[in-house]
Parts: structure tokens; C-alpha cells; sequence
């Protein structure tokens, strides 16, 4: 199985060490024709606004948009999840996102980067608690009733799914844990 | 577990009895900022209105400082860090991640950067050295550190006084890349020697280095520094950009480079696309043109201070 992993700005290069790490090839991805043949995509963290801006100078963001609304499995981690919401809040006004999960997240929700934190979180599918790392993270602010809630954190959403569509407000790729990405390949 | 390059957790998990407990200002949480702003473009920046057109240019965060490299160099004096109502300008302007200097050794300032809530701070040769003898202990922060080196020994000293990031020095404010290469070079082909060498002469390699022996080990398992390693000084063009990208470095800073252009923002765009689409020379050639003029820039024999010399 090709994924794909979204390579314009950010931690790319750590959801390939996990990826590879759950036995599947890796391809990074900067245009469109690089789309070609994967069967999954993975959105990495990074400056959402930088991602935004290349999807679009790249003329990746409409052939991207017509993957997903044709069943492209996706995976977006903090920038990533920002990219596939619904609504984004504090972002800029030209920022594009692909609306691919019905949820509304802020931007920075969680602070600067003085108040990025670790902590375990609790995810039922799960036998132990999984660690994550949050940075600079996106907070979830309103969750479509579609939208299934995998796990959260302080009563806050932290991991949600919408069908093929998963997101994460924090890096499960900065941990040496591949059980998320895992979750994410059985679906595919 | 250690790989080339990326960020493992190698911190002290949360403890048992409040598991969900949120712990800040770790080592993988300094080091994880760093990791995001891998593939980016990071742009020093003078006041609000060049933040606002960093950003535009799709900047991953902006450098806040109050002349560039090429002013302090033009100028003399001692430079300092910057005026905390100026940061407060920028980081209002802007949601991206906003960096600012502090001199070497001079903890004062980052206590006072940390304070404002900067997201990174960086101690560096640009401004003038508060401490002829001593970097500053960086673990002590809650906000991550990089520091400049333009070389391996260097680069390992400043990891090993908890910078979560390093970045090549180059020769800031002069538009040549060609110290930024020297360093480059220098830091990746002794890693690659490193890879080669057996056991017994990582002792050799540690000592030459100056260097922690376990930082010079770690190095042989893994070919590469345990934090990312960006490039600075010197970076005028996109095709500067693509350089460092291709030399191995993982994301760029540019200084002077771009608002000391004709055209600040279209080639802050250029430079940007540059840099995520390094290995492709169609759309490097489609980016590089029509700039206007880079900034004017000067050659080595040209200038009277090295900043590149500072830091020990």
C-alpha cells in the first residue's frame, strides 16, 4: 500500500518514520501528480496558513479537494485537522481549508507555544493510554453530529473521525507510538 | 528510539497517579515546535507591517529584530535585543509562530523574551555577545532555543546546553551564501565521517569536537544531529533557498535577503515556493523570475567583522 504524505511545510518527515514503521510505502506530496496511486493521505503538522498557501500557488488544493470528496482516506494531525475543518476560527481570511469534517477548531486554541503541553489521553479503542504531545494546538470548538469523537482530552475532542476522514489536535508522529497511524491504516 | 533526524520522545512520561495531567515546556514539546517549522521559511522582520507581508508570503513564523543583519553590520555599535513594544507590535499583527534574539549569554533577555511569550528564541552571533566565555543554560527556559554553529563541535555544544534547534551561521547581513555552504558542509560531511567510524574512535571524534562523547555517539547510530538543523546567513535568491534545502539543511531563515530587495514581497513568495519545491527545477526557474534586484550584497574580503567568529 502507497500513502501519501502532504509535504509542502511542517513534520512531514516524522509521519514517514511512523508510517514506514506500520510496514506501508511512503510518498511525499507537493503536486498533483504526485496524487496519482495512493490510497491514503497524510496531513502533517506545521503553519496551517504556510499549507494553506502552497495548496493553493501548487495547484494541489482542487485536485486534493476532489480525492477526498471521492473517498480519499485522510489523516490530519494539528495543521493537518485544520486543513479538513469545516470552519476554522482565528485563521486568516484567505485561508482555505477543505471542510471535509464537520467541526469548527481555533486556531492556537490552546495558546502560544508557552502553553504547549504533553499529557497521556484516554482512547477506549485502546488498551493504554496513548501520549500526546500538543503543540500550539488547534482546539476543537463545535463537533458535527456525524462526527464520531475517538478521544478526548479535559472534555475537549482531541482525535475525531467523519467515514475516511480522521484528525488529531496533537502529533501522535512525535511519539515513538504508532498505534494511532495504525488505526488509521486498518481503515483504509 | 533515534532515527535520523526526527523527533523521538525520549522525555519523562506524565506520572501514574494524574496521567492526564498536562506537563509543559518539556524537551519534546521545545524540540516538537521546531519539528513544525521543518520544509519553511522563516523571515526576519523590522516591524508589524513586514510581519503582515511574511505572512502573506507564506512565512511558517517571522523573526522579530530591530535592524537586519546588513543595518547592524552597516551601522556598528552594539546590537541588542529588541524593544519588547515593537515584539508586542508583531506578535498582535500576526498568528504565526514570532522568534526574536537575545545576545549570547545574555539570560536576562530571554527571561524578558520568555516573559512576553515569544514562541522561539534565538541566541545569536548577529548582536553583540553579552558573554565572551558562556552560552546560556537553555534547559533553565520554558520556551525552545536555537543557536547558530558553523560547525559540528559547535553545533553539539550549544545541543548540549538544550538548544532544540540549530542553524548554520553563514555570514548574516552580507546576501553570499557562501559561508552558510562552508557550514553546511562542514557539520553534515564530519556526521557522515562520524557514521564511518568505529567505537573506539568516537573517543578521538569527541574529544577533537569539544563535544559531549554521548552526542557524538548518538550521531553514529543515527548519521544526523538529534534536533533539526536549519540554514542561515547569507540566503538572497529562491536558488540560495533550494542550496541549503539540497545540501541537507531542513527548513531556511532569511535575514536581510528579502526586505533589503527591490521587491520584498514577491520574492519572499519565491523564496517560499523554493523552498518546498527545492529538487524541482521547473518551478524553481518559473519562481526566479522577474525579482527585481536582490539585495546588493558583499563578498568575504569585503567586511571587516565575522559574526560567524562569535559564540565559543
Amino acid at each position: 500500500m502507497l500513502v501519501g504524505v502532504l509535504a509542502l511545510q511542517g513534520a512531514f518527515a516524522a509521519h514517514e518514520l511512523a508510517l514506514a514503521e506500520c510496514g506501508v510505502q511512503c510518498r511525499q506530496v507537493r503536486v498533483a501528480a504526485d496524487l496519482d496511486g495512493i490510497a491514503a493521505l497524510v496531513m502533517p503538522g506545521g503553519e496551517s496558513t504556510t499549507m494553506s498557501h502552497l495548496l493553493v500557488t501548487s495547484g494541489l488544493f482542487d485536485p486534493l479537494a476532489q480525492s477526498i470528496a471521492d473517498g480519499l482516506a485522510v489523516f490530519g494531525t494539528c495543521a493537518g485537522m485544520i486543513l479538513l475543518a469545516a470552519e476554522v476560527l482565528d485563521g486568516r481570511a484567505d485561508q482555505v481549508s477543505f471542510a471535509a469534517i464537520d467541526i469548527t477548531v481555533r486556531r492556537n486554541g490552546y495558546g502560544r507555544q508557552l502553553d504547549s503541553f504533553e499529557a497521556d489521553i484516554e482512547v477506549p479503542k485502546l488498551e493504554s493510554p496513548f501520549h500526546a504531545v500538543f503543540i500550539r494546538a488547534p482546539k476543537v470548538e463545535r463537533l458535527g453530529a456525524a462526527v464520531e469523537v475517538i478521544a478526548s482530552h479535559e472534555g475537549v475532542p482531541v482525535l475525531a473521525r467523519h467515514g475516511s476522514v480522521f484528525v488529531a489536535s496533537f502529533h501522535p508522529e512525535l511519539t515513538p507510538d504508532y498505534r494511532l497511524h495504525s488505526l488509521f491504516l486498518q481503515e483504509v | 528510539m533515534r532515527v535520523r533526524g526526527l523527533v523521538l520522545y525520549d522525555g519523562v512520561m506524565s506520572s501514574p497517579d494524574s496521567p492526564t495531567e498536562r506537563v509543559t515546556g518539556t524537551y519534546p514539546v521545545k524540540r516538537g515546535l521546531a519539528e513544525m517549522l521543518k520544509g519553511g521559511v522563516i523571515m526576519d522582520v523590522v516591524n508589524p507591517e513586514q510581519a503582515r507581508i511574511a505572512e502573506d508570503a507564506g512565512a511558517c513564523a517571522v523573526m522579530a529584530l530591530e535592524r537586519v543583519p546588513a543595518d547592524i553590520r552597516r551601522d556598528g555599535g552594539v546590537a541588542r535585543m529588541s524593544d519588547p513594544e515593537m515584539i508586542e507590535g508583531i506578535q498582535a499583527m500576526v498568528s504565526i509562530p514570532v522568534m526574536a534574539k537575545v545576545r549570547i549569554g545574555h539570560f536576562v533577555e530571554a527571561q524578558i523574551l520568555e516573559h512576553l511569550g515569544v514562541d522561539f528564541i534565538d541566541e545569536s552571533e548577529v548582536l553583540t555577545p553579552a558573554d565572551e566565555a558562556h552560552h546560556i543554560d537553555k534547559y533553565k527556559f520554558t520556551i525552545p532555543f536555537v543557536c547558530g554553529a558553523t560547525n559540528l563541535g559547535e553545533a553539539l555544544r550549544r545541543i548540549s546546553e538544550g538548544a532544540c534547534m540549530i542553524r548554520s551561521k553563514g555570514e548574516a547581513g552580507t546576501g553570499n551564501i557562501v559561508e552558510a555552504v562552508r557550514h553546511l558542509r562542514s557539520i553534515i560531511g564530519d556526521m557522515k565521517k562520524i557514521t564511518q567510524a568505529d567505537s573506539a574512535e568516537l573517543f578521538e571524534w569527541a574529544k577533537r569536537l569539544q563535544a559531549p562523547l554521548s552526542l557524538v555517539q548518538e550521531i553514529a547510530e543515527t548519521g544526523w544531529l538529534p534536533v533539526p538543523m536549519f540554514c542561515a546567513g547569507g540566503i538572497a535568491t529562491p536558488a540560495d533557498a533550494a542550496l541549503a534545502m539540497q545540501l541537507g539543511a531542513e527548513a531556511v531563515f532569511v535575514g536581510s535577503g528579502i526586505f533589503k530587495s527591490d521587491d520584498p514581497s514577491p520574492r519572499a513568495r519565491a523564496i517560499v515556493e523554493a523552498t518546498t519545491h527545492f529538487r524541482d527545477a521547473s518551478i524553481l526557474a518559473k519562481v526566479s523570475r522577474s525579482l527585481g534586484a536582490p539585495m546588493t550584497g558583499i563578498g568575504m574580503d569585503e567586511i571587516n567583522q565575522r559574526f560567524s567568529e562569535r559564540g565559543w
